[in-house]
């Protein structure tokens, strides 16, 4: 149901076919994380999910979007977890974080009041037109100072 | 998801349809690794025309399969990908692993 919501709401927003895809594909990835890490493989625990469009505004310094953020309440997320694995060694599994990083334009996660907050946003027009694909996969993680703080 | 196998000597074709995620990702590692490693079939072809969507866990049970053939000495080999699964083969880079076909026909002349 929820990929199904995302698409329509991708195509209300503009998004290209695989563009609209990756979107889905991400929340997808990203809630199969929180079922398995956060709720420990649990069904039936809530998850939020937000999803607001972004509008560019004349002076461009905001651009046109989508901004998505998952909220749970299982456990923390380990910060050092975050990254992904490297796509060197074939191997099943650790792909999920990947796939997200290289298909959205910002990844961010905090904790926050007990909860685990990841927003991400994909932009309309690339943010950084100049980025190489090399660049965008080893781009770290966004992670605030106050990561480790409970509410 | 629904899976179908077409048997005949030395290999079958299953044909996935719909979708292959966290909830049924599993019946298609069990159906795959019960053809290679149970009945220890030497070609294993996945026909993926009719994939609408695969996630990371159906990523991860392919490669399991993968796996599985070469330790038994067989090939798996993927045929008819759709958008969806080139973008997720291509973003996990593993689309050079895999043995890929265009069609059925070509597939199955290997």
């Amino acid at each position: 149901m929820v990929r199904a919501t995302l698409q329509c709401a991708t195509e209300v927003a503009h998004f290209h076919e695989a563009e609209s895809r990756a979107i889905v594909r991400s929340v997808d990835e990203a809630l199969a994380n929180v079922i398995r890490h956060a709720y420990k493989g649990q069904n039936g625990l809530p998850i939020e999910v937000t999803c607001r469009r972004l509008f560019s505004d004349p002076q461009k310094t905001n651009l046109s979007g989508l901004e998505i953020v998952l909220s749970d309440s299982g456990a923390p997320a380990d910060p050092k977890k975050l990254c992904g694995r490297p796509l060197d060694e074939i191997r099943p599994g650790g792909l999920g974080l990947h796939f997200i990083k290289q298909s959205m334009d910002v990844v961010e996660f905090r904790r926050e009041n007990g909860k685990n907050l990841l927003r991400m946003v994909k932009y309309l027009v690339p943010s950084k037109p100049e980025e190489k694909k090399s660049e965008k996969e080893n781009r770290p993680c966004r992670l605030p100072l106050d990561l480790p703080k409970e509410g | 998801m629904q899976i179908a196998a077409r048997p005949s000597e030395g290999r079958v074709i299953l044909d996935l349809s719909g979708d292959i995620d966290l909830a049924n990702s599993p019946a298609m590692r069990k159906a795959l690794l019960g053809e290679i490693k149970d009945k220890r079939i030497p070609k294993v072809f996945l026909n993926l025309k009719n994939v609408r969507y695969i996630d990371s866990s159906g990523i991860a049970s392919l490669v399991e399969g993968l796996k599985a053939s070469r330790d038994n000495g067989g090939r798996l080999i993927l045929y008819s990908l759709s958008p969806s699964v080139r973008e997720v083969m291509e973003l996990s880079r593993l689309q050079k692993i895999f043995e890929i076909y265009d069609n059925e026909e070509q597939a199955l002349a290997t």
